[in-house]
């Protein structure tokens, strides 16, 4: 599974970094560094972790194991489509 | 009339977008998310699928991604025809052709210009060619000089402080590798955040044991008798020795298969309106091409509309879903491209975050914690005016700055805040450098000015 954050919008919170500490990290105080390729055991971690973003700035594709999917709960910056 | 050329080509018109990065893919998600169904084709020089870049001078080098595994995910299918592996050489703007480098050509009735930056090569060519003297910029530069760390260099010298030159450093030393860090200006980051962030930025790198050499110049990159680089000479006379050079001295922008068709395409990139609808060489706009990403140059209204070159990730995002919006509507309902210039960085197990346009400030107020503890939020003022923030390790603080240069708030800021610290009570010199001198670094270009005002020369006041 493919993810991105949009580390201008991560406020560092680490929900994800305890949700799924294997594709998440935090380095120091705040900044947030992970794996852009997650591993497939690690989808249901990666679906709780991008559910539970504060500020919805992950984004996730292949979660749904269709492979052509995504999850995103959020828009991006600019808002409206 | 025109109604129906917009119904047609939201129906079954053709859109061509050149550069198939960060930019391009999301302009394409955003023209099928609006209901495009036409045909679309992305057209990209590298051989891959578009991938992210940031990840490449941080995870990446510290071992903890892969360097062929940063692919962007899609937000949706986008169904399209992919050009891969195949340059755009030229562009016919009255055929409505795009030449490509096998000798096809396509035809579009919209098209997106999205082919970024490029990495500033070192100047002299020979030198350049030497074993072990690497540039960053895409998968296959990160790849390689992942490898060369992995294999133990004896010193590595980064030349140029920018956020790129910078977070090298760092991993080179969380490895635990020697690392010189060669600056023509008196501190790092100084282009893009002033002097007075610089000299924090320079503390963070002594303190983490990088040989920081500030106003000294590379003059020559020193090869051995089988073409491996064994030496870099600075302008102060010393030599260092290194195994790996890394070149970090800015970019270059991606409109060389630009030269030659009419649009105002150059080295500052391709300017464009508030739409991003590009302008011609006669600064007269376009109708059916457009720009985004880190190539287009285009006017601010919360910046006095100044021509702004941003090489940020979140602008290329959201440059490209306004573009793409703007391709397939009517005028009334396009949207001009507002985005609040905003980046990170991370370096030193520091998370750098900055909102608006720090360059435009001459004074800087800290505003919440401090300089000394690496923990703080910076305002920028420029003329009265709120323009920029920066936080180190204090992102939390940013959307509230954010707000306050959306609403033009004074300088120096006149609210009370929480912690505010002594050396927070008065403004000091940002002091960035002077504009006309050569830098590598600003990742924020100011140039130019809109075309409603009268004045033709626009050069910031510095001192
Ligand atoms: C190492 C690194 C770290 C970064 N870190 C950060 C960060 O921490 N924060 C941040 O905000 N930004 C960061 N950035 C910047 C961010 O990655 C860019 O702003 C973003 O990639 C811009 O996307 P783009 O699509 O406009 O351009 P690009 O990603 O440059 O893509 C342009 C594409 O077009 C292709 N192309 C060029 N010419 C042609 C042609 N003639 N024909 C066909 N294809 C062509 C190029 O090869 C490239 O694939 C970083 C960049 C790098 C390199
Ligand atoms: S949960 Fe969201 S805001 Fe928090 S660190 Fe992760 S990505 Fe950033």
């Amino acid at each position: 599974m493919r993810l991105v954050v949009d580390l201008n919008k991560c406020q560092g919170y680490a929900q994800c970094a305890f949700l799924a500490p294997d594709v998440f990290a935090l380095h120091g105080e705040e900044a947030l560094l992970y794996d852009p390729r997650a591993a497939e055991e690690q989808r249901e971690r990666l679906a709780r972790a991008v559910a539970a973003c504060p500020v919805q700035a992950i984004t996730a594709d292949g979660l749904d194991g269709a492979g052509g999917a995504t999850a995103e709960a959020g828009q991006g910056e600019s808002g409206g489509r | 009339m025109v109604a129906d050329y917009l119904e047609r080509l939201r129906r079954e018109g053709r859109i061509v977008i050149v550069g198939a990065s960060l930019a391009g893919l999301r302009a394409a998600e955003t023209l099928r998310a609006e209901g495009f169904a036409g045909s679309l084709t992305l057209i990209g020089d590298e051989p891959y699928e578009p991938y992210d870049r940031p990840p490449l001078s941080k995870a990446v080098l510290l071992g903890r991604a892969s360097a062929r595994h940063t692919e962007l995910p899609h937000r949706r299918e986008i169904d399209a025809k992919w050009r891969l592996g195949v340059a755009a050489t030229g562009l016919d703007l009255t055929a409505k052709r795009v030449r490509l480098a096998d000798g096809d050509e396509v035809e579009y009735d919209r098209l997106l210009i999205a082919t970024g930056v490029r990495a500033r090569p070192w100047p002299k060519e020979e030198e350049a060619r030497l074993d072990g003297v690497c540039v960053l910029r895409t998968r296959d530069d990160a790849a390689r000089l992942y490898q060369r760390l992995r294999s133990g260099p004896r010193r590595v010298v980064v030349i140029g402080a920018g956020f790129a030159g910078s977070e090298v450093a760092s991993a080179c030393r969380e490895k635990g590798i020697p690392v010189t860090v060669a600056e023509r200006a008196g501190a790092p980051l100084v282009g893009a955040l002033g002097g007075a962030i610089g000299a924090v930025a320079a503390d963070l790198q002594l303190e983490n044991g990088v040989d920081l050499r500030t106003r000294v110049t590379v003059t020559a990159l020193e090869g051995d008798a089988i073409g491996r680089v064994r030496a870099v000479h600075l302008s102060d006379e010393s030599v260092v020795e290194a195994d790996v050079v890394v070149v970090s001295l800015g970019s270059q922008r991606n409109t060389e298969w630009l030269t030659g068709s009419g649009l105002g395409a150059g080295p500052r990139g391709v300017a464009c309106d508030a739409g991003c609808r590009a302008f011609d060489f006669r600064g007269i706009v376009t109708d059916d091409v457009f720009v985004a990403g880190d190539v287009a140059r285009s006017p601010h209204a919360l910046f006095g509309y100044q021509f702004l070159s941003l090489e940020h990730w979140g602008n290329a995002v959201a440059q490209a879903e306004t573009a793409a919006h703007n391709m397939i509507c009517h005028g009334a309902d396009r949207r001009p491209h507002l985005w609040m210039p905003a980046f990170w960085s991370s370096q030193f197990g520091v998370n750098i975050k900055s909102v608006g346009v720090p360059p435009m400030g001459e004074q800087l107020m800290i505003t919440q914690g401090s300089l000394a503890e690496r923990r703080f939020v910076g305002v920028y003022g420029h003329q009265g005016r709120t323009v920029a923030a920066v936080t180190f390790d204090n992102a939390r603080w940013l959307e509230f700055y954010q707000r306050q240069i959306e609403q033009g708030a004074p300088f120096p800021v006149e609210f009370p805040t929480v912690d505010r610290r002594p050396e927070g009570r008065q403004p000091v010199p940002a002091d960035f450098p002077d504009p006309s001198l050569p830098t590598h670094g600003p990742t924020v270009t100011l140039s130019g000015y809109s075309p409603a005002d009268r004045q033709l020369v626009f050069t910031p006041a510095r001192h």
